[in-house]
């Protein structure tokens, strides 16, 4: 009995707690990388992740909204990202000679926000009006189709104005124009403005907004729908258009995040974003916990990081990779190291009060 | 005895088919404001049913529900609930995920609104919505007793607690009629003596018309003001607890012959 009237207080602890830890988290590990590159501790390797870590935390944080907090699997979040990336990479290449570098990124990522949100909500309102895992079904088949698109557009920029092809490349510029997207070959030439600062601003303003749409009505009537259908809607809760603002803000951070991927490199083929990444983002949240944020950064960042310095040791590489995540889900799904955890916790509540 | 003189809840020849099994058929009652009526009948008389038919989780078959005098045959689950209609239901249905305290805000869903967009952005209206919430919400806690229990996971309450929460989140949406499926399922006759006053307290404090089904036939008697009987999806006699408990069809139908 004791141990129930000291539970409520660590968990009622733990929003706040949740929420300052993943702020800090990200404040600390921006001063110590910010400070290791300046001194040039930092490897070319671990340089080039940097941003890429960043957005595929922006494009996982918005995922866990959709699949932990709203309880609706998508299977797709890596075409979202696709779609803000592309118009991203177009927006940037169209503004390249008249904005300067800071204010060009932060246009062409919301232009690829909003997009990949608009398309996110257009798929949502048939789909979310079913009760199952229909989302799931339609975000794959959505990703296979944007993809396939994206691989047959053609888009070229001249004086005279924007040319656009699809399936056959027939567009013909004026000296001086270039390609924006390029078939197969994706975005090619693209000048290359994202930075880490981008991307640790892009991860907080991410943070902001899904704990505050969290600890809000909106975010409460998103747990409502997910745990009680009937009951949500019996006290007023529109399931359709709650679980399709989940959806929307999910894709539209997927879509910012894929924004700064696109501008993070000179070439960005459309197969990028493929079923595997969708696939990958969402081994990301699970095993960093549904619903659960910081689990969510911290599994983004091992997950990312660990093929790319297992390079060494070739053949075993993705062997290791795979022992890891049994590993990680065995630990964090053991009822005995949860147990041992919260004993833990407890154990030092007590001995705050002094008892 | 003036405010008898509007009804409001009244439901005519209210019928429902589930393929050619007709569940509930012309089945007619009236609620008057601040009233506690009493809907009893042996095990699958569509008993819930009607409520599911009242709150439009099925759609009737025949006949009309007036509430506060108008049609509902348009309005969906949540219409009924922005028209005043609040429910518990017979196998509880909690919001597991979320605190006690949470779900009780969630039901204020609907009376203190502001968008999306405040919530992100922190706008004044939040602050001065979260603070009407919270304040509702704790009061509602503590008049059902579970303000101890405000920050424990929904799911972990015991049973009888379940369903005064779940009675406290029907009446944070501020319903005009407040319909309780079995609410003293699983309580032992101490909790159901509590369970008796709250109802009681629920129509005076809120204002709220209380529509209940109920097996504890103490607790119907003890509180119901009219009571229908529904029987094989039919409406078997309507009166008084009285003239209920006299009638020679009601406890044929109860005992057999």
């Amino acid at each position: 009995m004791s141990d129930k009237k000291k539970l409520p207080a660590f968990l009622s602890d733990k929003k706040y707690r949740g929420r300052l830890t993943s702020f800090s988290m990200v404040l600390i590990m921006y001063i110590v990388i910010e400070i290791l590159m300046n001194t040039g501790n930092l490897s070319s390797l671990f340089t080039s992740l940097l941003v890429p870590v960043c957005c595929y935390i922006v494009a996982a944080i918005g995922l866990n909204l959709n699949v932990g907090i709203s309880g609706e699997l998508n299977l797709g979040q890596a075409c979202f990202m696709s779609v803000g990336a592309f118009s991203a990479v177009c927006v940037s290449g169209s503004l390249a000679s008249s904005v300067p570098d800071v204010p060009r990124l932060v246009i062409s990522m919301i232009v690829g926000a909003i997009l990949a949100a608009v398309f996110g909500i257009l798929i949502g309102i048939p789909v979310l009006k079913l009760e199952g895992d229909y989302l799931a079904i339609v975000t794959l088949a959505f990703g296979q189709i944007v993809k396939s698109l994206i691989t047959n557009m053609y888009l070229g920029i001249d004086e005279a104005g924007y040319h656009f092809s699809f399936v056959d490349n027939n567009v013909e510029l004026i000296p001086g124009g270039k390609m924006l997207l390029n078939g197969p070959m994706g975005a090619t030439g693209t000048q290359r403005i994202s930075t880490f600062t981008a991307g640790v601003v892009l991860v907080v303003v991410a943070l902001i907004i899904v704990y505050n749409l969290m600890f809000s009505r909106s975010g409460r009537a998103i747990m409502a729908a997910r745990d009680n259908r009937i009951a949500a809607e019996s006290v007023g809760i529109e399931i359709v258009r709650i679980k399709l603002l989940a959806f929307g803000i999910s894709s539209c951070l997927a879509g910012a995040a894929g924004a700064l991927y696109g501008l993070n490199y000179s070439t960005l083929i459309p197969a990028k974003f493929d079923f595997n990444t969708s696939i990958l983002l969402l081994v990301y949240v699970v095993l960093g916990g549904l619903g659960n944020m910081n689990g969510t950064m911290i599994a983004t960042i091992i997950l990312v990081l660990l093929p790319e310095l297992l390079r060494s040791m070739q053949d075993y590489r993705m062997l290791i990779y795979a022992i890891v995540l049994i590993l990680i889900m065995l630990l964090t799904n053991n009822e005995m190291v949860k147990t041992w955890i919260q004993k833990a916790y407890l154990r030092l509540s007590t001995d705050r009060k002094g008892r | 005895m003036e405010a008898k003189k509007t009804p409001i809840l009244e439901v005519k020849d209210l019928s429902i088919d589930f393929g050619g099994l007709t569940a509930v058929s012309d089945f007619n009652m009236e609620v008057y404001d601040g009233e506690i009526v009493g809907l009893i009948g042996p095990n699958g008389a569509g008993k819930t049913t009607v409520f599911n038919m009242l709150t439009k989780v099925y759609q009737p078959t025949r006949g009309s529900i007036l509430f506060n005098g108008e049609d509902t045959s348009k309005k969906t689950v949540v219409d009924m609930n922005k028209a005043g209609v609040a429910r518990t239901f017979q196998n509880i249905r909690m919001f597991n995920g979320l605190t006690v305290l949470d779900n009780v805000r969630a039901g204020f869903h609907g009376r203190e609104v502001y968008s999306p967009l405040a919530a992100i952005l922190r706008l004044p209206s939040y602050r001065n919505c979260e603070k009407n919430i919270e304040k509702g919400s704790r009061e509602l806690l503590e008049i059902f007793g579970l303000s101890s229990e405000a920050d424990n996971l929904a799911s972990n309450l015991p049973y009888g607690a379940q369903r005064r929460l779940e009675i406290a989140r029907a009446l944070a949406t501020g319903p005009r009629l407040l319909l309780l499926d079995e609410p003293a399922a699983g309580m032992n006759p101490q909790e159901t003596e509590e369970l008796m006053n709250m109802i009681r307290l629920v129509r005076d404090h809120f204002n709220t018309a209380v529509l209940l089904i109920e097996h504890d036939m103490k607790l119907v008697m003890g509180i119901c003001e009219r009571i229908t009987v529904l029987n094989y999806g039919m409406m078997l006699a309507q009166g008084t607890p009285e003239e209920i408990q006299a009638d020679p069809e009601v406890i044929k139908a109860y005992l057999g012959e």
